[in-house]
């Protein structure tokens, strides 16, 4: 493919960077074939993460408003990390509606508080897209743009998993009429051949920090989400959350959990990416034995 | 922090702008006298169970303007903030928002806090952020640990998160740290 790929500014946020490094990596390759380019923000700054807003109101303003200075005003802003997407665009919508608070930001940064900046999210920019369409092996029937009959199979076919949200799809009321995704992760992979499971614990939040202050109350919520997974009976977890993702892997305490594989990872596969085996060398449970008795690589 | 909240909001008549539930409210733009108690919130909380009063235990605390024992509860501590509640409650209560507020106006009042283990890791947090401009996770859990004289417990984590490198050993900084600086002391 050398069509000219589209911009768009990323903020990866800390978890990103560091710790789930795989989200990352396969984020941004993915994106890149599916025609985007995700550029990061020069300098970003950390959100704030639930710290900052738990305790101290005022820098958690201050940090999630440098980063929306910092963004070009000709492009949206993608934010890859659920926690952080919600600090960016409440601040950018507490902004929007208060002019005092634009006179600060006005001083502080030295620039006009962009009002039209969009800040979206992975889900956003997938929910549009034919992936199918971008698979070489799927003939597409270029009348209607559906995938018409496969040649071959389906990337993902074979596997089957269990959509893990956590608290990412949840948002405070003066944000609830925003477009919400749910179900958004279901609808893709299965368009790619996997089956999706039901089961009652997509969206039940993984205990964010607690994990770090009381493991205590963790270690039970994530063996409950575990539990339930391994009884839906699927291949693996698969979430859009690096928290969540941490979280599941540290803190559960079954033995024999089945993988948890980053949305984005997953996604990569499909889309025939080979350099998934440093990725999945920093996952604690190894995901590499089912992947590969699925014949998924 | 923001003058228009005022205005829009209706205070409860009980109240007057000494409450502490005046400070509540105009923090939090979440008016809680419009709680009915249907408890969706705690059905739906994932740490209720570990939490002294249940989410709208503390709204029904700010009804009665018993103030001090919702700030001095451990739930104030133990909410993450999911917004689960919130996305379910029929009165669009935002309970994230009031969590954030009691609990900011329990460190400014000295309230002792009933979950020092989380209040330590949230100021490790904040002083990472502080010096580097992001999160050095690997110094945030050192230090915590100091600061809990915790050392022995979760070893292996630590363990298995350095040896697949989920920890670096050395922080990323930003370049522009007067800007953080700026942030964690806005000039008069
Ligand atoms: S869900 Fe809303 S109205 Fe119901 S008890 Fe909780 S805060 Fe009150
Ligand atoms: S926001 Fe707090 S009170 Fe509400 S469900 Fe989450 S942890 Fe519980």
């Amino acid at each position: 493919m050398d069509k000219k790929l589209i911009e768009i500014s990323y903020f990866p946020g800390c978890s990103l960077a560091t710790s789930a490094k795989e989200n990352n990596i396969s984020l941004i390759k993915f994106c890149r074939s599916i025609g985007y380019e995700l550029i990061e923000l020069e300098d970003w700054n950390c959100c704030g993460s639930s710290s900052a807003h738990s305790i101290d109101s005022k820098t958690a303003f201050g940090l999630a408003s440098r980063n929306l200075s910092l963004a070009l005003p000709d492009r949206p802003l993608l934010a890859a990390c659920p926690s952080c997407l919600l600090r960016l665009q409440q601040t950018h919508l507490h902004l929007s509606n208060n002019s005092d608070l634009q006179n600060d930001y006005k001083k502080m940064w030295g620039k006009q508080f962009n009002k039209d900046l969009k800040i979206i999210h992975f889900f956003e920019m997938l929910s549009n897209i034919n992936l199918p369409a971008f698979i070489d092996n799927v003939e597409i029937d270029n009348k209607n743009g559906k995938s018409k009959t496969p040649l071959k199979k389906l990337p993902l076919e074979n596997i089957s998993f269990v959509p893990y949200y956590g608290c990412m799809l949840a948002r405070p009321p003066e944000m609830n009429k925003m477009p919400n995704y749910h179900g958004l992760i279901e609808k893709i992979l299965s368009s790619l051949g996997a089956k999706s499971y039901l089961w009652s614990y997509s969206s039940r939040c993984c205990g964010t920090f607690l994990s770090a202050s009381r493991p205590d109350i963790v270690t039970p919520i994530v063996n409950g989400i575990m539990g339930q997974a391994l009884e839906s009976g699927a291949d693996c977890i698969v979430t859009a959350c690096a928290m969540c993702h941490l979280n599941l892997e540290i803190r559960c305490s079954i033995k024999n959990p089945i993988p948890t594989l980053h949305f984005s990872e997953i996604l990569s596969l499909a889309m025939g990416i080979k350099d998934y085996k440093g990725w999945f060398k920093r996952h604690i449970v190894d995901p590499l034995p089912m992947l590969k008795s699925k014949g998924i690589i | 922090m923001d003058k228009n909240r005022e205005k829009n909001l209706q205070l409860p008549l009980n109240i007057t702008s000494k409450d502490i539930g005046y400070d509540v409210i105009t923090r939090s733009n979440v008016n809680y006298n419009t709680c009915y108690h249907c408890r969706c919130c705690a059905s739906g909380c994932p740490f209720v169970h570990a939490m002294d009063y249940a989410p709208h235990g503390i709204i029904r605390l700010l009804q009665l303007r018993l103030y001090e024992q919702a700030l001095k509860s451990s739930t104030i501590w133990l909410c993450v903030g999911c917004n689960t509640c919130s996305s379910v409650c029929p009165m669009s209560i935002d309970m994230s928002a009031i969590m954030d507020a009691l609990r900011q106006i329990a460190l400014e009042q000295n309230i002792k806090v009933a979950q020092p283990s989380t209040l330590k890791f949230h100021t490790e947090v904040l002083n990472s952020i502080q010096r580097y401009g992001r999160t050095h996770k690997l110094e945030i859990m050192l230090r915590y640990k100091v600061k809990t004289m915790d050392f022995f417990s979760d070893m292996d984590v630590g363990i298995k998160m350095l040896t697949k490198r989920k920890l670096d050993l050395m922080p990323s900084k930003i370049n522009d740290m007067e800007a953080i600086k700026k942030i964690f002391k806005p000039e008069e």
